[in-house]
């Protein structure tokens, strides 16, 4: 499973290329920087160095024993992402991508975000290397997340509001990209999650992949041996691959992922893209999509911004029919119970996203055996749910 | 040969260069885009670029965008646009290729795509995601069908890919002129008049120029150097101009092809 993806790009039948003629220049230039940098000893060791001093990595992996208590089944340890600098996974990223961009004399960076928490970590690693940024971000989503849209402009960012579409995060992403067509020779487009045209899906899980890294380490080091079960929220799914990848390989390792639920099955309702979407095409990449019967990107709702997408990275949908991983999804009332059960049993306030898995975890725990050692990845903290909670609770 | 292939040659017998407008199919209803293409030949046009409305044209400015989901929101499908291109060809053999994203091409299935496409009339296609290295394996299936599968080439192409582009490009090339997507400028990029003597030495395929034509004086400034001119983003301005404006958007829009194809088909003789 090592030479994944191909070097078009493709994960099994997934991923690829499927972009205008216009972006094409762009995605070989930054194919060919990322291949020559990211294994390069000299890049890597610089991009330690920043999260381990700035983003405050490794973070712990954290026994829930009041979860593991109230869930009443398996053992559960949170891989706690939510304590990085900015308060989610997508720092990994973003300061890989830009530490990129700088090397390849970048001057301006691009981001789109749903939920604000990639639209940060760009703007923060953006101003911590001195380069203008330029955030999309729906007019829905810049309703939802007002606290992250000021964090990201007192970080120096202009967040532009996507009028378009469903005015979320798909919306934004194909501003972005509009943007990118016009601006690449100067510009460098950084994608948030495991999605887009080849090369992004391999560069953003290249980066996300310190997550398992660091867990298969430290859960050898709390228990001795590798864990039976991880369970991550997806999206697009880059928390979940930057979890899944380090394990692929150890077949014993079951792999859950946990999609956007809504408020029922019908179109429009939820943002569950493996659980009930069929493969399609979306954002230059070949990936399982909500779609209508004519190739039309269905609408999609979620209670959380960070999930609330058509589509889903490449290599969950390979995953996914090979049977490596499984896909299930939790609709926003679990979510947001999951969300009370998490800040008052363990008071951790998580990100609405991660509070999907959570739910996964209190809804299936039943099931699984007392010995099933389970980790779950805590994507981001939930500071910038408050007001959104306080509205859905209502 | 067929229905593009003749049309350019033509046009070259006549020392021409073809005017291509683009129109929306579909807005604002399929009766105006049916009435303007029927007429369209008389107005001037030589070729009709057809775009099929998609929820996430990515290479689209605002007024197709805009364009493309008032036309969804009415519930229109793909087979009503294959329907109305069957309703055209009863009266009209105007070459028409169809502008439409690889995500409906590729869920409608390829070969259903092409099946489809031929059996209603549609002599080609642009499908601007769809890159070359995608494109190749689907060729001998277009060429079987003697359907035109067309190529984009851009400023920012190399030579060598250029190469590539050119020898699987079939019907004419389409040469994005600007840095970007669709829409009207200002202005038209300095390198325009290099870039094409450049794929002219590459090619004996007709040049047609895209993206960021929006009047008869950069549409005549185009024709000068190139085989073709593709108007768009102007056009459905105009078509929604002219309904907001309670006039006729048929015979405005007809009267803004004949502008248009006027000032490409009378380029001073000296060029």
């Amino acid at each position: 499973m090592m030479n994944i993806p191909d070097a078009k790009g493709y994960y099994g039948e997934y991923g690829g290329r499927f972009v205008p003629e216009t972006l094409i220049p762009a995605l070989q230039q930054l194919e060919e920087a990322y291949e020559n940098s990211c294994d390069e000893s000299e890049f890597q060791h610089e991009l330690d160095y920043y999260l381990r001093e700035y983003v405050g990595r490794p973070n712990p992996l954290y026994y829930a024993e009041r979860l593991t208590k109230i869930a009443g089944g398996p053992t559960i340890y949170l891989k706690r992402e939510d304590l990085n600098h900015t308060g989610a996974h997508k720092i990994n990223n973003t300061l890989g991508q830009v530490l990129l961009a700088s090397k390849i004399g970048k001057k301006r960076i691009i981001a789109e975000t749903g939920a604000g928490q990639h639209g940060v970590a760009a703007a923060t690693a953006a101003a911590m290397f001195g380069m203008e940024c330029e955030v999309y971000m729906g007019e829905e989503d810049i309703r939802r997340q007002k606290l992250n849209c000021l964090r990201m402009e007192l970080l120096g960012a202009r967040v532009v509001p996507v009028k378009t579409g469903s005015r979320t995060l798909k919306d934004a992403t194909n501003e972005a990209m509009r943007d990118w067509m016009a601006s690449y020779e100067d510009t460098h487009y950084i994608i948030g999650s495991v999605v887009g045209p080849h090369p992004f899906p391999k560069m953003v899980a290249h980066f996300q992949r310190v997550i398992g890294t660091e867990v298969r380490e430290q859960i050898v080091e709390h228990e001795g041996r590798l864990p039976d079960m991880l369970v991550a929220c997806v999206g697009g799914g880059s928390n979940a691959i930057g979890l899944f990848e380090p394990f692929i390989n150890d077949e014993k390792v079951k792999m859950v992922g946990v999609e956007a639920g809504g408020t029922g099955a019908l179109a429009g309702q939820h943002a569950a893209t493996l659980s009930y979407g069929n493969p399609g095409v979306l954002h230059g990449a070949k990936s399982f999509v909500l779609q209508d019967e004519d190739g039309q990107t269905s609408p999609v709702h979620s209670a959380a911004a960070g999930l609330d997408y058509p589509g889903v990275g490449p290599e969950h949908s390979w995953l996914k029919v090979l049977e490596r991983a499984r896909y299930a999804s939790v609709t926003d009332q679990e979510a947001l119970e999951a969300f009370k059960v998490c800040c008052e049993s363990e008071g951790i306030v998580p990100a609405l996203e991660s509070a999907h898995a959570v739910a996964y975890i209190l809804r299936e725990a039943p099931e699984m055996s007392d010995d099933t050692l389970l980790v779950m990845c805590m994507s981001g903290r939930g500071d910038k749910d408050v007001y959104e909670v306080e509205e859905l609770l209502k | 040969m067929n229905r593009i292939n003749k049309k350019f040659a033509e046009l070259k017998k006549r020392g021409e260069r073809a005017f291509i407008p683009f129109l929306t199919a579909g807005d604002p209803d399929i009766e105006t885009t049916v009435d303007i293409i029927e007429s369209a030949d008389e107005a001037g046009a030589d070729i009709i670029e057809l775009g099929f409305p998609f929820s996430d044209p990515v290479a689209d400015g605002p007024t197709i965008q805009a364009s493309y989901s008032k036309v969804l929101g009415k519930g229109q499908k793909n087979e009503d646009v294959f329907r109305m291109v069957e309703k055209i060809r009863q009266k009209s053999s105007i070459p028409i290729v169809a502008m439409i994203s690889y995500s409906l091409v590729f869920k409608m299935g390829f070969e259903n795509f092409i099946n489809r496409a031929v059996s209603s009339g549609i002599d080609g296609a642009t499908i601007p995601d769809l890159p070359a290295e995608e494109a190749e394996k689907f060729v001998p299936d277009c060429d079987r069908h003697n359907f035109s599968l067309i190529s984009f080439t851009t400023p920012g192409t190399s030579f060598r890919r250029r190469e590539k582009l050119l020898s699987m490009g079939r019907g004419f090339v389409y040469y994005i002129a600007v840095r970007g997507i669709t829409g009207q400028r200002a202005s038209m990029p300095e390198d325009l008049n290099d870039n094409i003597e450049q794929i002219k030495k590459q090619t004996a395929l007709p040049v047609s120029v895209g993206f960021g034509i929006s009047n008869p004086t950069q549409a005549q400034a185009v024709a000068e150097v190139a085989d073709g001119v593709i108007v768009g983003s102007a056009i459905m301005s105009r078509i929604t101009d002219s309904v907001k404006n309670g006039k006729n958007p048929v015979n405005e829009t007809l009267s803004f092809i004949s502008e248009l194809s006027g000032a490409v088909k009378n380029i001073p003789e000296d060029k």
